[in-house]
């Protein structure tokens, strides 16, 4: 019925007044995988989710969870799906053990199994200790931890965590992203939206880019990397007339042609073995007495993605997705 | 993955049916609110020292230098105003705790989750009467102590019922407005709204000592029939004027929360549908 496929979406449309936050997007992630949304603020990435979760009505196109329509059989939507949304939606003044019991019992576990349920999420999401304090006093990484415990009390088969590191500090990162492998090792489907490249590249087996309400790429991180130009190395030198020298040393290191600003001075090009590459230059260069200013290795940024892939930069400032701003609004409290 | 049939939900759904799922998720809410009261002593000391202080302040303070027309006790209108005043009062605390569970997510998970979803509502407005009731109680006792000696029996009920029939209304423009307040922080503001919106009702004052057109403001205000109707219920009957509004004050403080609910009620519902878009 899935065929393979655990989120199927296309053609989805929503219009926010007269702005129209999807513009007929398509999406396919497979079963047991973790697949990532990649896109700025304002792309879409939180209105997609929020229709796959049944709690937007779509406008246009069509849109199956688990090989059921959204639209059709949110009920059944929902007895099969965890969301984990970029605020941690846990009770602050309860303690973690009664945010997942009180979770367990609206999923309809009964008193018991909800009860077990907890204790045993607690143990695998690493909260035992913290159990019965108050979330109020959980660090941020904790929190976002419970969520995902409470996203995880049926078993969900898909699970969507939009923004799930936002405003995390990067040890809360690394607890968040230990986590979600966990998960996904136990056979669970994986939406994760992100802004953040590094972070689809370490969790998702393939990513789709957003811009605009359109999926304009989908590929695997290292595709999508590779179409970037993976890592490059980047000198800055002090005098005009070095710029030529600089160039040839830096294209013997590079896997393509360098680039140069002229009026910066700047010299760039694509490397893979990075750290070699950069003492090389470095060395040969000082050895010919060139004076350099900076330089460096520079890992591909979504805004790199970005402005390869749609010749803009990422400042969604101008096009906000309706459903985020709201969500911004929250983020202030 | 320690396994739970994801399909769990569903089979037992089908065997209690959905009318007893309603009332176990509505529960469920409640007992969310209320372990949330247990849980922050603080908060049930504000919840209920602030009655209690209200009381005992208006009572002296103003008990003291107020009069009522004709040859009335003060404390005996007071009291009743006191007591409509929290309930009205009431409508903010539903508004705080709505627009906190809206701006941190926690309703959208419960609408994410395959449970009814009139039952995040309901079970709201459950636990808000429930604490209107300890809130009454506590300032009747404290009432009793300053000497207020209502009449007991079924017009005591009877006033107990009306004060939480108006407490029922609230929670709707409670519930919609919590919907449609930015954030926790502005829902503090509803209390510059709500201030004056009781004061200007014959709660503190009657409405007869005030110049004319304020008066028919005051005698027209919802809370107004609440107090009047309650102090008549209370045997303790004072400063009631001669206007139809509050010569019907019973029947007033009966049709004002209907007329409250026929248009907050949709409106919160309407609000609530519009979550998804």
């Amino acid at each position: 019925m899935t065929d393979g496929y655990a989120v199927r979406a296309e053609g989805l449309r929503k219009r926010y007044g007269d702005k129209l936050a999807l513009d007929g997007f398509d999406l396919a992630v497979r079963e047991g995988t973790v697949h990532g949304l990649l896109g700025p603020n304002g792309a879409g990435k939180t209105t997609a989710v929020r229709i796959l979760a049944t709690l937007l009505r779509l406008d246009g196109g069509r849109a199956t969870v688990a090989g059921l329509d959204v639209a059709r059989q949110p009920r059944e939507v929902r007895a099969r799906i965890g969301l984990t949304g970029q605020y941690a939606a846990v009770d602050e003044v309860l303690t973690g053990r009664q945010n997942l019991e009180m979770f367990g019992r609206l999923f309809h576990l009964g008193g018991k199994r909800a009860r077990l349920r907890a204790a045993e999420l607690l143990e695998r999401f690493d909260l035992t200790e913290a159990a019965d304090k108050g979330v109020g006093k959980y660090s941020g990484g904790m929190r976002r931890r419970l969520d995902l415990a409470a996203s995880m009390i049926l078993a969900p088969a898909v699970l969507y965590l939009d923004e799930p590191t936002t405003g995390l500090d990067p040890r809360g990162r690394g607890e968040v992203w230990e986590a979600v492998r966990t998960l996904v090792a136990g056979g669970t489907t994986v939406l994760l939206t992100t802004q953040y490249l590094e972070e689809a590249d370490r969790l998702a087996a393939r990513v789709t880019v957003i811009d605009q309400g359109r999926a304009i790429a989908d590929d695997t991180p290292d595709g999508l990397k590779s179409r970037v130009g993976g890592d490059r190395i980047e000198v800055v030198v002090a005098e005009r007339s070095d710029v030529p020298r600089a160039v040839q040393v830096v294209a013997r290191v590079a896997d393509g042609e360098p680039e140069v600003q002229e009026t910066e001075l700047r010299v760039h090009a694509p490397v893979t073995d990075r750290v070699a590459a950069l003492t090389e230059v470095a060395r040969t260069l000082q050895d010919d007495g060139v004076r350099v200013e900076d330089i460096g290795l520079r890992r591909p940024s979504l805004d790199d993605v970005f402005l390869r892939l749609t010749g803009h930069r990422t400042d969604g400032a101008d096009r906000t997705d309706p459903a985020e701003l709201s969500r911004k609004r929250e983020a202030a409290v | 993955m320690s396994a739970v049939d994801p399909g769990v939900a569903d089979t037992r759904g089908r065997t209690h049916g959905r009318v007893y799922w309603l009332l176990a998720d509505c529960w469920n809410i409640v007992r969310r609110g209320l372990t949330a009261y247990q849980r922050q002593p603080v908060m049930i000391a504000w919840q209920l020292g602030f009655p209690i202080l209200s009381v005992l302040l208006y009572g002296y303070v103003f008990g003291s230098a107020m009069r009522v027309p004709g040859d009335g006790d003060y404390r005996d209108f007071l009291m009743p105003g006191m007591f409509v005043m929290t309930m009205a009062f009431g409508f903010i605390n539903t508004a705080t705790i709505v627009v906190y569970d809206s701006t941190k997510g926690v309703i959208d998970r419960f609408r994410s989750m395959p449970m009814a979803s009139s039952a995040v509502v309901a079970g709201r407005g459950v636990t808000d009467l429930i604490v209107a009731c300890a809130e009454l109680a506590i300032m009747m006792l404290t009432a009793f102590a300053m000497g207020w000696r209502p009449d007991g029996g079924w017009g005591f009920l009877a006033a107990f019922g009306l004060l939480l029939w108006l407490r029922f209304a609230l929670i709707w423009i409670g519930v919609w407005l919590g919907l449609i307040v930015p954030n926790p922080e502005a829902a503090g503001g509803l209390f510059a709204v709500a201030f004056p919106l009781t004061m200007i009702s014959s709660i503190f004052v009657a409405p007869g000592l005030m110049p004319d057109w304020l008066g028919h403001v005051a005698a027209w205000n919802p809370v107004s029939s609440t107090a009047a109707a309650t102090r008549e219920l209370f045997g303790t009957s004072v400063g009631g004027g001669d206007s139809w509004v509050e010569q019907h004050a019973l029947l007033m403080a009966g049709v004002w929360p209907v007329v409250l609910t026929a248009i907050f009620l949709p409106l919160a519902v309407r609000r609530f549908q519009k979550l998804s878009g």
